[in-house]
């Protein structure tokens, strides 16, 4: 209702204003009649009457103006007129008019873009209630977001500071509901997990706390509303139906809500089990060993009133009651909080710092923008000075044409706005739909779709940019002298060597300069990660995933099973080496695990000797993998149960463990539980948990021997299969194989170097990626920046040369006169943002492995580049430059 | 004509509500009336005057209609409010308060301190 009237006033107050327009007119003009018939009557003639009246009066329009002013509330209207006003102007100019927009709305949808990633996955809080109260608890120095689940539940009973701790855990499986197994991906919970998030079911019921009766006691499932909407076709009838899990029977209970998408904002899980159920749908149930630390992942609300600060605190007390308790599983145990969603700070803080930088060179983009702007306005401005100064000479105030620029230049770039959010929204819905690692993880998720923050903030940075490039020319307008310009015409500035507009300019490449070298680092980083070294061979080998646990066997077969994988599999034509392991390395992280020397006593995790990465790999894999054997052996498959333990270390755990290589075959060391185990043998070093991490420590051992080392566990494997025939041939051969073995187990089959690409690098492609994108804006930025400046020096100077050209000069030197300058402040400004590039490429190294700014194809590049852009935005100016004919331009002065 | 005099800020206004309380006028006619309770002594420009006639009428010291002029011509006339009236009382005598402090120091003699 309020806003009703509002507007009913202020429509009321146009009609109005329109009346005292008239109004105030009509006053003024029988002012002037009543002077002129005293004038009349004091002997002058009617028109010399009239003519001396209105001199007296002075400027009728500006009196009439402040007539108006005087009247207030006029402020609507003098902005309708402005608009109107800037509209016809922009109308008149439609090629200057659309390089701002479009300007405009690249830098302003880069930003929207960048803003509403940032705002999706660290802003915007987890879809539950109180979210604001919800913490995620991390454990160690190290900020580690698994814990075990002997240490959570006494975490959950014992604290006082949160209303109730959940855990949870991600894990695939394979569903199937009566037709063909499918592959899925699923979190594991503790019964009060919907409970304490606050959740309501959309259909059906959810499992609780009182469901939860030990090991496998609560076979339910809970489907995601997408699920349940693209698999069940929103059949409601679907609660209480038994589905297949793993091939155990699982009761559907019921349907989330639509806006629940579990608890991790990068992926959508499709169902809930209860967690007390780990051995039917992992094949291996550690809820009763305080020792392993899968993905467990601890999250609860603060009670009210309770600060973070006394919630740590209270965690930390049962964390040195747990680490005094059980001596030998609990070290390390301080806690610390973070915000849920991004599994904690171990994907959270490269995620958060990465964003940030991108932000950052976001809104250099649109500092480059307003710059490239600000010059084209005060271009503008300069040539409209003829305008202006006529406009001070009718007696408009300076301010009012302030205003009026301004006008414009909000104008502008609030259209330059709403095309790039368009932009934007349609590039960010692609985003949102996107499956980034379709094979891998199917149901990863990129959920960035824009909100009112987002459009709010596009269009606070539409309002800034307009008033930032609108002020350039203000300088320009308060200093015109309309005497001079109407009595001189057009003034050439003389003796000025540096402008303001050279000086944006140069800011402006110098800014595009930095964007170009960034991403040139990035690609150039992205290339050499490709081809180093990884510690194995991930082109011409295939991974094969064939999910025994999901197929329904348990651990003691395992073994048995793969071994019948693996002949199969050698026997094939065309496979050259198979070999599995339980995680194939740079596969979303890594296990690792504490080692001890053969001397230590004293099994305390302080006393550790190294941490070192695990794998559990059969006999064949290095040569599978390539993986170089540089002493000893590799594994045969006598090395199973019956025999003494051993495992193949890698050169850095030789190295640290023993010395040196030649002491490490033969030498012993002693795994967490103080088991010996002999060294057989000494491979090369590799890259494990990420591309960019320093030499690790790895231990491989022998797969036969290890479902029953505690903590690591054979519940998965992938074989590593090496060819040298077609493998799309070889593929579905492999698959039939397979499938003659056992035709109810999921079988997955990918490229390595394509699986690579989708994890281990899949943050440095996307990192290159975006850089590469504002690289490339930033090149575009400076395309239209060099080419605005070139074009409008080439007109302004075309008589001078016309006059060169009819003096005799040479294309070369015309070429120089009309450019000269443009190249230089190019070059000046490339050199800064080189310069100021390479040093903001530190940062990037974090990201992008081997990003090194010290790189002289780089800056040959950078260089190379900036020439090129320059070549081509000064192109079209100097074909007009040379194309001079004296005679005309000579003629029409 | 006499030696003019540049009108002090915030004088107008005073001269326009004095000019007013003497009958309705039209924007000329307060020029005139100006120009003849002061002797022609004050320089005021011709359109200056219609914003500050404006302004007083946004403040309700003053209320305007349209009316015939002497010499039959359509003008607007201005004459003063209730409010007009108790606002020239005030300023006047704010004015002579103002005006005799003036008067009063710049007489002072060195033989007075």
């Amino acid at each position: 209702m309020k806003v009703l009237a509002w507007l009913r006033c202020v429509v009321a107050k146009l009609f109005h204003q329109s009346q005292i327009v008239d109004d105030t007119d009509e006053e003024l003009r029988s002012h002037i009649q009543l002077r002129a018939d005293d004038l009349e009557r004091s002997g002058l003639t009617r028109s010399e009457a009239e003519r001396r009246a209105r001199i007296e009066f002075g400027g009728q329009v500006k009196y009439k103006e402040e007539c108006h002013e005087a009247l207030g509330g006029h402020f609507i209207e003098t902005v309708l007129q402005d608009v109107r006003f800037s509209v016809r102007m922009l109308r008149k100019s439609p090629g200057f008019t659309l390089v701002a927009v479009f300007t405009l709305a690249l830098a302003i949808g880069a930003n929207a873009v960048v803003f509403s990633i940032m705002n999706a996955l660290i802003l915007r809080p987890l879809q539950v209630s109180h979210a604001e109260s919800l913490y995620a608890v991390e454990r160690g120095s190290n900020q580690a977001i698994n814990h075990s689940f002997p240490d959570y539940v006494d975490l959950r009973d014992r604290n006082r500071s949160f209303e109730d701790l959940v855990a949870y855990n991600v894990t695939g499986a394979a569903l199937d509901t009566g037709n063909n197994p499918s592959s899925v991906w699923l979190l594991e919970t503790t019964g009060n997990y919907f409970d304490a998030l606050g959740v309501r079911p959309y259909l059906g019921r959810f499992f609780h706390r009182s469901d939860e009766h030990g090991p496998n006691s609560a076979p339910y499932i809970v489907l995601t509303y997408w699920y349940w909407h693209s698999q069940f076709q929103d059949d409601r009838g679907v609660v209480g139906r038994v589905v297949q899990l793993n091939k155990h029977p699982f009761t559907v209970l019921g349907v989330a809500p639509p806006d629940f998408k579990g608890t991790l904002l990068f992926l959508a899980p499709d169902f809930w089990v209860p967690i007390v159920n780990q051995e039917q749908v992992e094949g291996l149930n550690v809820l009763n060993d305080r020792g392993s630390r899968g993905i467990l992942m601890v999250m609860g609300h603060l009670k009210p009133g309770v600060t973070q600060a006394q919630a740590v605190a209270d965690l930390n007390s049962i964390g040195s009651y747990l680490e005094k308790t059980y001596p030998k599983d609990d070290s390390h145990m301080t806690f610390s909080l973070t915000t849920p969603g991004l599994a904690g700070d171990w994907l959270g803080g490269p995620m958060r710092e990465f964003l940030t930088g991108l932000m950052l060179l976001a809104g250099l983009i649109l500092l480059a923008a307003c710059a490239n702007l600000g010059s084209l306005f005060a271009a503008r401005a300069a040539d409209r000075s003829r305008e202006i100064a006529l406009r001070l000479a009718l007696g408009s105030s300076r301010r009012r044409i302030l205003r009026q620029v301004f006008t414009e230049a909000v104008l502008i770039s609030l259209v330059g706005g709403v095309v790039g959010l368009a932009g934007s929204i349609v590039l960010l819905r692609g985003l949102s739909a996107w499956r980034p690692l379709s094979t891998a993880a199917p149901n990863m998720t990129v959920p960035v779709n824009p909100d009112a923050k987002v459009y709010l903030v596009a269009l606070l940075l539409a309002v800034v940019s307009g008033f930032l490039f609108g002020a350039v020319p203000v300088r320009q307008i308060l200093r015109t002298n309309p005497y001079e310009v109407v009595k001189l015409g057009l003034s050439r500035r003389v003796g000025r060597r540096i402008t303001v507009r050279d000086l944006l300019l140069v800011t402006q490449i110098a800014i595009c300069a930095v964007l170009v070298t960034s991403s040139m680092v990035a690609v150039r980083g992205l290339i050499r990660s490709l081809h180093s070294n990884f510690g194995f061979e991930p082109r011409n080998a295939m991974l094969v995933g064939a999910s025994l646990s999901t197929a329904g066997y348990s651990a003691d077969r395992l073994s048995v099973m793969q071994k019948r994988l693996i002949d199969t599999l050698q026997t094939i034509p065309g496979v050259k080496a198979v070999g599995s392991i339980d995680r194939p390395p740079l596969y979303f992280g890594a296990n690792s695990a504490i080692v001890f020397t053969d001397k230590t006593a004293d099994l305390r995790p302080s006393n550790a000797a190294a941490e070192a990465v695990l794998y559990n790999v059969s006999p064949g894999y290095f040569d599978a993998a390539r993986t170089t054997l540089l002493a000893g052996r590799e594994f045969t498959w006598h090395d199973d149960e019956s025999a003494p333990r051993v495992a193949v270390v890698n050169r850095e755990f030789a190295s640290r463990i023993f010395g040196s290589r030649t002491n490490a075959v033969g030498g012993y060391y002693k795994d967490g539980d103080g088991t010996r185990i002999r060294v057989v043998g000494v491979v090369e070093d590799g890259k494990y948990a990420s591309i960019t991490e320093e030499a690790q420590s790895a231990i491989f051992l022998a797969a036969l021997q290890s479902p029953y080392v505690r903590g690591t566990h054979m519940t998965e494997s992938t074989l590593v299969v090496r060819w040298t025939r077609d493998p799309q041939q070889l593929a579905t051969v492999i698959k039939s194989r397979l499938r003659d073995i056992d035709a109810g187990m999921p079988v997955t089959i990918e490229m390595w170097d394509k699986q690579l690409n989708d994890s281990a690098l899949f943050a440095s492609r996307m990192a290159t990626l975006a850089l590469g994108v504002l690289g490339l804006m930033g090149a575009v930025l400076s395309i239209t920046g060099i080419f605005g400046m070139a074009a409008y020096s080439v007109s302004k100077r075309l008589r001078e040369l016309g006059i060169r050209v009819a003096l005799g000069a040479q294309r070369w030197e015309v070429l120089r006169a009309a450019l000269g300058r443009a190249f230089r402040l190019l070059a000046f400004g490339s050199a800064a943002g080189l310069i100021l590039g390479l040093l903001a490429t530190r940062v990037l190294a974090y990201i992008v492995y081997g990003a090194t700014p010290r790189d002289p194809l780089v800056l040959a590049g950078v260089v190379l580049a900036m020439a090129l852009l320059g070549l081509v935005a000064t192109w079209i100016p100097a074909q007009r430059a040379l194309s001079v004919d004296p005679l005309i331009l000579l003629r029409e002065e | 004509m006499a030696e003019q005099a540049q009108l002090l800020p915030g004088t107008l206004d005073l001269l326009i509500l004095k000019a007013v309380s003497l009958g309705p006028l039209h924007g000329y006619g307060v020029l005139l009336r100006i120009g003849q309770i002061s002797d022609s002594a004050l320089l005021i420009e011709q359109g200056a005057l219609y914003p500050a006639l404006f302004r007083l009428v946004r403040q309700g010291l003053l209320k305007a209609s349209w009316g015939t002029s002497e010499n039959n011509r359509r003008a607007k006339f201005y004459e003063l409010t209730t409010a007009g009236r108790k606002r020239l009382r005030d300023e006047t005598e704010g004015w002579n308060r103002l005006a005799t402090a003036i008067a009063s120091a710049l007489a002072a003699q060195p033989e007075e301190i």
